[in-house]
C-alpha cells in the first residue's frame, strides 16, 4: 500500500525518500572505515616484514643460509651465526612449557572442578595478578632472589640425582652457576602460567554441566571426566592457550636477559649460560657498530618472527590432526 | 494441601504388584536454604516405567537426581532421608558413588554425546568397569545400539563423531550409552524435550521395550507422554508428592482434586 493511501497521512513533503539514501551513505562510510582498520593491521604486518627483510639484506648476502647453523658470533671479526640464540630461544621456551602446561592444567582443573566456591575468586585473581607483574620485575627477582637459591639448593640436588643418569645426566652437568638456560626456562614458566591458566579456566568453564553430568552418571571419577570428556571437548581452546604462552615465552626479553647469562656459547648442559634471540637483540643493539653487525641482529629479529609464524602454523596442523582423530562430522 | 504424603499403592492392580526396585522414604532435599522436596515417599516398581509429572519447579527432576546422587557435584545441595536400592541407602552408602551411578544410568534433557566417535561413546562407560577384548567390546557396542534402536542407522558410521548424528539419533546414542554398562535402573530426565515428534515417538517406543530388562523412571512435562509410556505415575507439586499410583488410575480416576485439576488442564 502506497503511503498516500493511508488516510490522514501527510505525504507531500514527507522526508521519507531521503532517509534511506542517508543511511546508505552512513553505512558505506562505516563499512569503509572498518575495512580500513582491518587492512591497516595487515599492511603494518607486511611493512614490518619488508623492513626486517631489507634491514637484514647485508647479512643475508654475506652469510646466506649458513647463518642458521653457524654457532660463531664474533663482532670483532664480523662473523655472525644464529645457532646459539635460536637454540637458546627454543630450549628455554620448551622448558617453560614443559613446566607451565601441567601446572596450569592442574590450577585450572582445581579452579573449575574441585575448589570450594568461595576460594575460586581470590585464587583466580591472584593468578591473574601474576600476569600483571612487569617482566623487568621478574628479571630482577630472578637474578637477585631466585638464582642464588637455585644455585645453592636446586642445582646441586639436580646434579646429584638426575645428573647421575647416563645420557640424561648430560643436561644437568657442569658448574652450578645459577644463571643459565634452566633458570631462564623456569622464570619463563612462572611468567606464562597465568596466561595458559586463564585460557584453560575459561574454556573449562564453557563445558556444559549436562555433558559432565552424563560422564559422572556413567560412573566416571573426576579424573576420568576431566581427561576423557572435558579436555577433548575444549582441546581447541587449550591448544590456543598453550600457543599464547609459547608466543610469550619465545619473545620474552627482559626477564630472560637477566638470568640466561648472555653467552654466545653452545652447550648440552642446561646449567650453562646461553642466549636467546630476544635477549641478544636487547643487549647488543646499543653496541652494534657497523652495517653488518646491525644487519645480523635484524636478521635475528626476522628469524624470531619466522619461528613464531611456524609455531602458529604447526598448532593449526595439530588441531586438524586432532579433528581427524575424533571422527568425521558430516 | 495434604501435609501427610499420600502413598497410594493402586487398589485394583490388573496383575500382581511388582516388587519395589527403589524405595524412597521421607526424602527431603535442600538447595542451600530452599526446601525443594518435602518428605517424599514412594516405591518404584521393578521392570516398569514410572513417570513423574507436575508443573515446572515442582521437584520432579530434583527427585530423579537424588537417585544417583548427581546433586553431590554441587556443594550447596543436600538430601536427607532414604533412597533404598535393595537394602542399601544410596544416600549414605559407603560404597563408591561411581559404582552406584553405574547401577543407575541417566539420560538428560538434551542429547550429550561425548566429543568422540559413536563407538567410543558407547565403549566409554563400559571401559570404566570392564576389561573387554576388542571382539567382546564390538559385540557390546552392537548390542547396546540395537537395544536403543540405533544399530541400523549407525552401523556404517561407528567411527564418525557422535555429533554427526541427528538430534533424535544423538539422544538414542545417549540411551545406548546408558544401557551399555547394563545398569539396573534407567533415569530419563525429560528425554524428549529437545526432540521433534518423530524422534519422540521412536524414543517412546524404545522406553516401552526397555522395561523388559530395566526399571525405568521418566520425568516429563508432557502428560500425554506420561499416559502413553508409563505404568505408574507420580504427580508432584511444590516439592510434595500429591498422588502416586497406576497410570490408568491417575489419569482416569485421580484420587485428589489437585491431580485432576492438573491433568485436565484447569491448573498448571
Amino acid at each position: 500500500m502506497a503511503p498516500r493511501d493511508i488516510p490522514g497521512a501527510v505525504t507531500d513533503h514527507a522526508p521519507k525518500p531521503f532517509m534511506p539514501r542517508k543511511n546508505a551513505l552512513m553505512d558505506a562510510i562505516f563499512r569503509n572505515i572498518t575495512r580500513f582498520f582491518a587492512f591497516l593491521v595487515f599492511s603494518l604486518l607486511a611493512a614490518i616484514l619488508v623492513s626486517l627483510l631489507i634491514g637484514s639484506m647485508p647479512s643475508i648476502r654475506k652469510f646466506g643460509l649458513e647463518f642458521l647453523w653457524s654457532a660463531e658470533w664474533d663482532p670483532v671479526k664480523e662473523q655472525f651465526g644464529a645457532l646459539v640464540p635460536i637454540f637458546g630461544t627454543l630450549v628455554t621456551s620448551f622448558i617453560a612449557l614443559a613446566i607451565a602446561i601441567p601446572v596450569s592444567f592442574g590450577i585450572s582443573i582445581f579452579l573449575t572442578e574441585l575448589s570450594p566456591v568461595w576460594l575460586r575468586r581470590p585464587l583466580g585473581t591472584a593468578i591473574e595478578m601474576l600476569a600483571a607483574i612487569p617482566s623487568i620485575i621478574y628479571g630482577m627477582w630472578g637474578l637477585f632472589v631466585f638464582v642464588p637459591i637455585f644455585q645453592e639448593r636446586v642445582q646441586p640436588l639436580l646434579a646429584h640425582t638426575i645428573g647421575k643418569v647416563p645420557g640424561l645426566g648430560l643436561l644437568f652437568s657442569g658448574a652450578p652457576m645459577g644463571i643459565g638456560m634452566l633458570a631462564a626456562g623456569i622464570i619463563l614458566a612462572v611468567m606464562v602460567i597465568p596466561f595458559i591458566t586463564a585460557v584453560m579456566r575459561d574454556v573449562f568453564e564453557l563445558v556444559p554441566a549436562m555433558l559432565k553430568e552424563s560422564a559422572y552418571g556413567l560412573g566416571s571419577t573426576t579424573w576420568e571426566v576431566v581427561w576423557r570428556v572435558v579436555l577433548p571437548y575444549t582441546k581447541v581452546g587449550v591448544i590456543g592457550g598453550v600457543m599464547l604462552g609459547l608466543g610469550r615465552a619465545l619473545g620474552e626479553t627482559m626477564a630472560v636477559t637477566f638470568v640466561i647469562g648472555n653467552a654466545h656459547h653452545l652447550s648440552a648442559s642446561l646449567f650453562a649460560p646461553g642466549n636467546s634471540i630476544a635477549s641478544a637483540l636487547a643487549n647488543e643493539f646499543t653496541e652494534a657498530v657497523g652495517e653488518l653487525y646491525t644487519s645480523a641482529l635484524i636478521e635475528l629479529g626476522l628469524l624470531l618472527f619466522l619461528i613464531t609464524t611456524i609455531v602458529l602454523a604447526l598448532s593449526k596442523l595439530l588441531l586438524l590432526q586432532l579433528a581427524k582423530g575424533e571422527g568425521t562430522r558430516t | 494441601m495434604p501435609a501427610s504424603v499420600m502413598h497410594a499403592m493402586p487398589e485394583k492392580v490388573a496383575e500382581p504388584a511388582r516388587a519395589a526396585k527403589l524405595r524412597v522414604r521421607n526424602l527431603n532435599f535442600y538447595y542451600g536454604s530452599f526446601h525443594a522436596l518435602k518428605g517424599v515417599s514412594l516405591e518404584i516398581p521393578e521392570n516398569r516405567v514410572t513417570a513423574f509429572i507436575g508443573p515446572s519447579g515442582c521437584g520432579k527432576s530434583t527427585l530423579l537426581r537424588t537417585f544417583n546422587r548427581m546433586f553431590e557435584l554441587y556443594p550447596e545441595q543436600r538430601a536427607e532421608g532414604e533412597v533404598l536400592l535393595g537394602d542399601e541407602n544410596v544416600l549414605t552408602s559407603k560404597q563408591d558413588v561411581s559404582l552406584i551411578r553405574a547401577k543407575i544410568g541417566m539420560v538428560f534433557q538434551k542429547p550429550t554425546p561425548f566429543p568422540m566417535s559413536i563407538y567410543d561413546n558407547i565403549a566409554f562407560g563400559v571401559r570404566l568397569f570392564e576389561n573387554l577384548s576388542r571382539a567382546r567390546m564390538d559385540e557390546r557396542v552392537e548390542w547396546a545400539l540395537t537395544k536403543a534402536a540405533l544399530w541400523k542407522e549407525a552401523k556404517d558410521k561407528l567411527h564418525q563423531s557422535g555429533h554427526s548424528l541427528s538430534g533424535g539419533q544423538q539422544q538414542r546414542l545417549c540411551i545406548a550409552r546408558g544401557v551399555a554398562v547394563r545398569p539396573e535402573i534407567l533415569l530419563l530426565d525429560e528425554p524428549c524435550s529437545a526432540l521433534d515428534p518423530i524422534s519422540t515417538a521412536k524414543i517412546e517406543e524404545l522406553i516401552t521395550e526397555l522395561k523388559v530388562d530395566y526399571t525405568v523412571v521418566i520425568v516429563t512435562h508432557n502428560m500425554q507422554q506420561a499416559a502413553r509410556v508409563s505404568d505408574y505415575t507420580a504427580y508432584m507439586y511444590l516439592g510434595e508428592l500429591i498422588e502416586f499410583g497406576e497410570t490408568n488410575q491417575i489419569f482416569l480416576k485421580p484420587g485428589k482434586q489437585e491431580t485432576e485439576d492438573y491433568i485436565t488442564g484447569r491448573f498448571g
